[in-house]
């Protein structure tokens, strides 16, 4: 059938001018492989180290124990000591310190009056960084065993139990998040560069004057990036689990599955693009305008929970946070496609209103 | 006799720029037909119009028996296109780009192999045919964007100045094989905006701002051209050159090395004695004669050009 013939030729041009373009096929394994490593070991949300300052106005047994307590904690690395309040609060705002402990001389007496509902210390924070301040705030009910008997740990309201995660590794959830994020940037940058490239180098003037159609052409060109794509989800899921020990619960029809979706979806935005731009700047300089938001609305790092109702419907038009949503269940929490049917369908319908639209503005013609 | 191409009243504009305006066209089967026209004198865009890739304004299109722009789809299997600038896949080899382009056309997949092979030996690619595109030289690229244009025999061949970046030898051959095409019984439309090519089509349409100057074979243009063609030669000719361009029935003057080539008006009788006349630097000393037009001086007087 010329239809499936004609689909042919083109995927077949397009994986031998691939094969040529040693750069790009190099960053196909590059871009999965290196951001993988890198945000791998650098995305961390349990912070330790954290830099701290003392100012120990008590310089006591008692006081000294509660420095040796906090420091065991390895949330913080006290690094600087101050003798008043003022050398303090200069340090922290020229960024020697993130928080400086403050022990009052009457300690002491704050330990002992069991009635008095004072704190025993105080801690100056730098809160200009949520996470880093949510680290220091973690440590205001930290027990302290300074005189057993006057001050008892109380027991907690909850017990929390975490499934999936109990040691709470921040891999675990950003690997998934990152096969997302590195799809919607490679296959869009892919589709869209790969037909306006023929359009500057004039290929596709001639393409239009033959008989091949539109959809055969869309087709055509983005059947290789399926198959890179699929090597990249393969790259970065192998990685993750056996680099970062994030755990493959899911079963791997469910996560290919999932995958093929997604990148079905985001081919024909990058097909959309395509039929927009005009130079390969442009269609790069619109990938980045869907990038960014997958990145930082599609609760790859930021949870969708926290987001106002406005940046929600963005991001519930954005691929990438169905996809994170489903990758993650299906990984994680061995979801099969079923459980997260609402996302699948959403991914369905995005590509074929997505194809249709590209199909219906990328007319063979010139006018 | 067929006619291929027929259009009447063709106009396209872009924006407040009228590229082809009321152009009439009526182009019999198996022949050469050539646009012969400035740049931006709607060569391209004519050539668009008839192949379906642009939409006409107004005016009707029949191509092969097929109208445009509705059977636009239809009637891409039976054409060839050869685009302006080199167009195929340069980073494919010339037998990869070959074999893209004959599936693209629907080629049965036994017959490809030995369509290729006889289009290497024909435009003399034999040996070039595991090499990437963009390694030929001007004339092998033209060799293969022509054989890739008429990989599946079509009917019609459009070329859009299919030899600006070649050399005159590569050119006298490219045309040889056009010529062979033709005898075969294809129609060929070819743009172009020089002259030894335009002359060797068999019929000639000289486009100017988007309109229609002549159209007739060369022969019949340079015969019935509407001004005389004087050669003078002799000193002081930048002066003399000067002076002539002010008279109103002086259509233009070329100098071509120690000559002047003066087309005057056919509405002068005697065109030497008018010309003594009319000079104020005496013209006793030099020497002027009635020449055969050009090609080049019907070109001149059609599109007004000095």
């Amino acid at each position: 059938m010329q239809f499936f013939s004609r689909i042919s030729a083109i995927t077949f041009k397009e994986f031998r001018q691939l094969s040529r373009d040693r750069l790009t096929f190099g960053m196909v394994v590059m871009i999965p492989l290196i951001q993988l490593l890198l945000f791998g070991f650098a995305i961390n949300t349990n912070i330790r180290n954290i830099n701290i300052g003392l100012l120990d106005e008590a310089q006591s047994s008692a006081s000294r124990n509660i420095v040796e307590t906090v420091l065991a904690t390895q949330v913080v690395n006290l690094r600087e000591t101050y003798t008043s309040i003022q050398q303090a609060e200069a340090a922290i705002t020229a960024g020697n310190v993130r928080a400086v402990l403050v022990i009052p001389h009457n300690l002491e007496q704050r330990a002992t009056n069991t009635g008095s509902a004072l704190p025993l210390a105080q801690w100056i924070v730098d809160g200009s960084d949520n996470i880093v301040a949510a680290a220091l705030l973690g440590l205001r009910t930290m027990p302290l065993t300074l005189q057993p008997q006057a001050r008892a740990a109380p027991a907690p309201s909850f017990e929390v139990v975490l499934y999936f995660n109990p040691e709470r590794r921040t891999p675990v959830n950003i690997v998934p998040g990152l096969l997302a994020v590195i799809l919607t940037m490679t296959m869009i940058l892919f589709t869209s560069t790969a037909i306006v490239r023929e359009k500057e180098r004039g290929n596709l003037e001639l393409l239009i004057t033959t008989p091949v159609r539109s959809l055969e052409l869309m087709l055509g060109k983005i059947i290789p990036y399926i198959l890179i794509g699929l090597v990249q989800m393969t790259i970065i899921l192998s990685l993750g689990h056996f680099v970062f020990g994030v755990p493959i619960n899911g079963s791997p029809v469910d996560i290919v599955g999932a995958t093929l979706l997604f990148i079905a979806a985001s081919l024909t935005l990058g097909l959309i693009i395509s039929t927009i731009a005009k130079t390969q700047l442009q269609a790069m300089q619109m990938t980045v305008f869907i990038l960014l938001p997958s990145i930082l609305l599609s609760g790859f790092l930021f949870p969708y929970e926290g987001m106002p109702q406005l940046a929600k419907w963005i991001a519930e038009g954005l691929p990438a946070t169905h996809f994170v949503r489903m990758i993650r269940g299906i990984v994680l929490r061995e979801a099969t496609l079923g459980d997260v049917q609402s996302d699948s369908w959403f991914l369905i319908f995005f590509t074929v209103v997505g194809l249709l639209i590209a199909t219906f503005k990328f007319r063979k013609s010139l006018d | 006799m067929t006619i291929a191409i027929e259009a009447r009243g063709l106009t396209r504009s872009f924006g407040k720029y009228i590229a082809v305006n009321n152009l009439d066209l009526s182009i019999p089967q198996g022949t050469i037909y050539g646009f012969l026209g400035p740049n931006g004198s709607g060569k391209s865009t004519s050539i668009r119009l008839l192949t379906g890739l642009l939409t006409p304004d107004s005016g009707s299109i029949n191509v092969l028996g097929l109208t445009l722009p509705r059977h636009a789809e239809e009637l891409r299997k039976h054409i060839g296109y050869m685009t302006q600038k080199f167009s195929l896949f340069g980073d494919l080899t010339l037998e990869e780009n070959l074999t893209f382009m004959a599936r693209i056309y629907g080629l049965e997949r036994k017959t490809i192999k030995p369509r290729i092979e006889s289009l290497f030996v024909l435009y003399d690619l034999v040996d070039k045919r595991k090499q990437l595109a963009d390694t030929l030289s001007g004339g092998q690229k033209q060799r293969l964007a022509l054989a890739a244009a008429t990989i599946h025999q079509p009917e019609l061949l459009f070329l859009d100045e299919p030899t600006s970046a070649v050399d005159p030898e590569n050119r006298r051959d490219f045309w040889e094989k056009l010529f062979d095409l033709s005898d075969a019984g294809t129609t060929i439309l070819v743009s172009t905006h020089y002259m030894d090519e335009a002359e060797r089509c068999h019929y000639l349409a000289i486009l100017d701002a988007g309109v229609k100057k002549a159209d007739d074979t060369p022969q019949n243009l340079m015969n019935n051209m509407h001004a005389n063609v004087v050669e003078v030669s002799g000193a002081q000719l930048r002066q003399i050159k000067q002076h002539l361009l002010q008279t109103p029935e002086v259509r233009s003057v070329a100098q071509q090395g120690v000559q002047l080539r003066v087309l005057v008006n056919k509405s002068v009788a005697d065109p030497i004695t008018w010309l003594r006349e009319q000079c104020p630097v005496s013209l006793a000393q030099h020497q002027l004669a009635l020449i055969r037009p050009s090609l080049e001086d019907v070109f001149v007087t059609s599109t007004g050009k000095h």
